[in-house]
């Protein structure tokens, strides 16, 4: 009896080193990002260019890179990504095409970052002939942020109730009639959440960018969809590997603001899923 | 003069046979209860009126049904739906709030006009009885009515779009008797206009209610007569020993 | 009217239903329009087995072994090291942890899950890797082993939400009928509860791996980027994806070099495909 109480209390406690593993690591990244790129934030940092070399002045151009992109991307992404939800949740039945859906969904998801760049890079910069340009890569992004619009939007939308749907079709609506006047607009936090992931996904992604978009140094903001432009993971890349003698600061501080960035978005997709729980009124 | 008429009607979910070679005529302007134990097949023959089987993935039938001489099959079911109302068993507003719960049939049939959109909610209400307990707050959302105001807000959004028959699917089994009691003299005044088919599990509630029972078992229509026949001198025996409570 | 709004309106839905079969099969598509042209160069044979990899030479050696090597390497570090601590984390957060901490914890791996891989390269960069060259008297710490720790980390969030959701889905009466029979909590857990979820911890491995082989930034930063045969953990390495993530940017369009790059993606694609496919099946075997 002490025997399998003493086993037990050995498993638990490296099943809780196990999780400490992770935590810990985690925190530490966190915090050591904050501390040590904290000191770099300042008006000056967010808003100027690059200068010297980018070993001085500051990433506006990465910033506003990054937000024309994701910006980009979610244009493309949401509308499809929507619709596709809506055919999962509303229209499709049981069947072979909606396993192969299903299948591809899973399988987007899983694709390496770089093959989506390397498909960007064949597809819209080559085949199309859009250049190295915004368009490129928020097509790029568009595409490869799809799965979680699609799966989390299904999810929303399949966890309003059938009855509601029963009801309105009783009364004479038709089945968008329904969809619209009654599935999408209770599903909307549902949808908001998996936008939000899916914008801090997409703003964190470098291989998808390095050859659709990615600019290594462009001083003046881009003026156009087929302009390049610069964007705060590659512009890390950059200064981390491709630049010597870059001040740590900066280094820091561009991690800083990226991170800053993707967790900010990840807090607000996770705060609507949250106050959604609770406020449901049914 | 004859509403309905349901023709050697069967159908299947799947492999499963749910209802066998169903003869049943409704009238007009008459109120028909369905009674019968569960699984008797009555909610099924009543969700085929208004063709909500549909929507089951695996629905399947034989036979006819005819709305006034027409197959119900060859009618688009939306209009059809317009024609046939129903009121479910639990009541189900929509995440609306009351005004918009009434209004939302309507609404959606294209009638856009604010002042007529109100009248006829106006009318719905009264008509259902709920007028005077929630016209003073109609912006509310629907859900802070009680279990009986709410199926009376039901009842009153399926009158709003002026069907000719009202199905009634067990419209009491969550309500207390005083709202019971409501509702049931809601469905009384009908009469004059609609035509209504009820299925019940409260056969006392048939009797009180209805000018004819038709009683289900196992998927077959074992008998339909006048209520006050069926109340005293049923043909069949098992249609008596199921009044009489002695089994179902 | 309204009909036809509503005809074109479904059929748009349609479409965008098929959006991402389409999707899906336009890369592997595009793959092969770039890919397959190298193999009128060098044989399939040669260029999956061949152990030399000098794109830019004259003539050009194609062998992407030492790549399929290096992500072999770095991938089986970091399994070796994330699966019993990821599943571990798991089976704490589904079963030990208290309500609170358990919303905490989960918190905090979707956040573990958020961080850029840029992000987590550029601190390994500057923590793990000179770290990993003065415990081991390296002349320096881009190695393997480094890259294994840090994909380990980017493997763990998936590992650990899908193992949870497996634990969590094992019927409750499993574990009721074993306690019932006097088992100790924990060999509730080790008899009953793994077993019943393991289709599910499975999947939660493959996707895991199936993270860490298609990493490209993180490797790119702490590896090495050296392309020949590792012959041990603690040297640079070279891996499929940071290959064509380093030299596309000098690859010319159309150039052997370009074809070369493009096949290596058909390589990590039909790899993600298998693995992808695999692991789906593993998650619906129990329904």
């Amino acid at each position: 009896m002490r025997d399998t109480h003493r086993t037990q209390n050995i498993a638990f406690f490296f099943l809780l080193l196990a999780t400490l593993l992770i935590v810990i690591p985690v925190g530490l990244i966190v915090v050591i990002i904050i501390q040590k790129g904290l000191p770099a934030i300042n008006w000056q940092f967010l808003t100027d260019v690059p200068r010297q070399g980018m070993r001085a002045g500051g990433i506006f151009p990465a910033i506003i890179g990054t937000l024309y992109l994701v910006f980009g991307a979610i244009i493309f992404a949401l509308p499809i990504g929507l619709f596709a939800a809506i055919y999962l949740s509303e229209y499709s039945r049981d069947n072979f095409l909606n396993r192969l859906i299903k299948l591809s969904i899973v399988n987007l998801a899983g694709v390496p970052s770089v093959v989506y760049g390397l498909f960007g890079l064949a597809l819209f910069v080559v085949f199309f002939k859009f250049g190295a340009s915004i368009l490129s890569g928020s097509l790029t992004l568009g595409i490869m942020i799809l799965p979680i619009i699609i799966t989390t939007s299904r999810e929303a939308l399949e966890s309003v109730p059938a009855s509601f749907r029963e009801v309105s079709l009783s009364l004479g609506a038709s089945k968008w009639q329904t969809i619209r006047h009654i599935v999408l607009p209770n599903a909307i936090p549902g949808i908001l959440t998996g936008t939000i992931l899916g914008l801090g996904r997409a703003a964190g992604e470098t291989a998808p960018i390095l050859f659709t978009v990615a600019a290594f140094y462009l001083p003046r903001l881009p003026a156009s969809i087929f302009d390049q432009a610069m964007a705060l993971p590659y512009h890390l890349y950059v200064i981390s590997t491709q630049v010597p003698n870059v001040d740590e600061k900066i280094r820091y501080g561009t991690a800083f603001v990226l991170l800053a960035l993707v967790l900010f978005m990840n807090l607000v997709a996770i705060i609507i899923r949250y106050q959604f729980r609770k406020k449901k009124k049914w | 003069m004859v509403k309905f008429a349901a023709n050697n009607l069967s159908i299947w979910f799947g492999s499963k046979q749910v209802l066998k070679e169903v003869n049943l005529d409704v009238y007009a302007n008459e109120i028909l209860s369905v009674i019968g134990p569960s699984n008797s097949g009555k909610t099924t023959f009543l969700r085929m009126l208004n063709r909500l089987n549909d929507l089951q993935p695996n629905f399947r039938m034989s036979g006819e049904v005819k709305l006034e001489e027409q197959d119900i099959r060859k009618i688009d079911p939306e209009a059809l739906r317009r024609l046939v109302g129903m009121v479910f068993a639990l009541p189900l507003p929509l995440p609306l709030s009351i005004f918009d719960n009434v209004a939302y049939g309507v609404r959606m049939h294209g009638l856009r006009d604010k002042e007529k959109l109100s009248a006829k909610v106006e009318e719905s209400l009264k008509q259902a009885h709920l007028w005077d307990e929630v016209k003073d707050r109609l912006n509310e959302s629907a859900f802070k009515l009680s279990g009986g105001q709410q199926q009376r807000l039901c009842i009153a959004r399926t009158l709003a779009v002026e069907p000719g028959v009202i199905l009634f699917d067990e419209p009491c089994s969550g309500l207390d008797p005083i709202s019971t009691a409501k509702v049931e003299d809601a469905m009384l005044q009908l009469k004059e206009n609609y035509t209504v088919v009820l299925v019940t599990n409260n056969v006392k509630q048939a009797a009180r209610v209805s000018d004819r029972t038709a009683f289900f078992l196992s998927g077959e229509l074992i008998e339909v007569d006048s209520t006050d026949k069926m109340f005293t001198a049923p043909l069949d025996k098992r249609t008596d020993g199921y009044i009489r409570g002695k089994f179902g | 009217m309204r009909k036809i709004k509503e005809l074109v309106i479904e059929k748009l839905i349609l479409i965008c239903g098929l959006a991402s079969i389409i999707f899906v099969a336009l890369i592997f598509l595009f793959l092969l329009k770039e890919g397959l042209a190298v193999f009128n160069i060098v044989s399939p044979f040669k260029f999956i087995f061949g152990k030399s990899w000098y794109p830019i030479s004259e003539p050009a050696q194609l062998g992407i072994l030492p790549l399929i090597l290096g992500s072999l390497l770095v991938t089986l570090g970091a399994a070796i090291i994330s699966i019993p601590i990821g599943v571990g984390c798991a089976i704490y957060i589904a079963e030990i942890a208290p309500l609170k901490l358990k919303e905490a914890l989960k918190a905090g791996i979707e956040l573990l899950a958020a961080i850029p891989s840029v992000v987590l390269g550029f601190i390994g960069m500057v923590t793990l890797v000179p770290l990993i060259k003065n415990i081991f008297h390296l002349p320096t710490g881009l190695t393997a082993l480094s890259g294994s720790i840090m994909l380990a980390f980017m493997a763990m969030p998936t590992i650990v939400s899908i193992a949870e959701d497996a634990l969590y889905s094992v019927p409750k009466t499993y574990k009721e009928g074993a306690l019932a029979l006097g088992a100790t909590h924990w060999q509730s857990i080790w008899r009953v509860m793994l077993p019943a979820a393991s289709s599910g911890i499975l999947a939660a491995v493959m996707l895991g791996i199936g993270r860490v082989i298609g990493e490209t930034m993180a490797v790119m930063m702490i590896t090495g980027n050296a392309a020949v045969l590792p012959n041990s953990i603690l040297v640079p390495v070279r891996t499929l994806t940071a290959t064509i993530a380093a030299e596309m940017g000098e690859a010319v369009v159309g150039s052997e070099h370009y074809f070369a790059l493009f096949a290596v993606g058909i390589v990590l694609f039909v790899i993600s495909f298998i693995i992808n496919v695999t692991a789906d099946l593993f998650l619906h075997k129990r329904q």
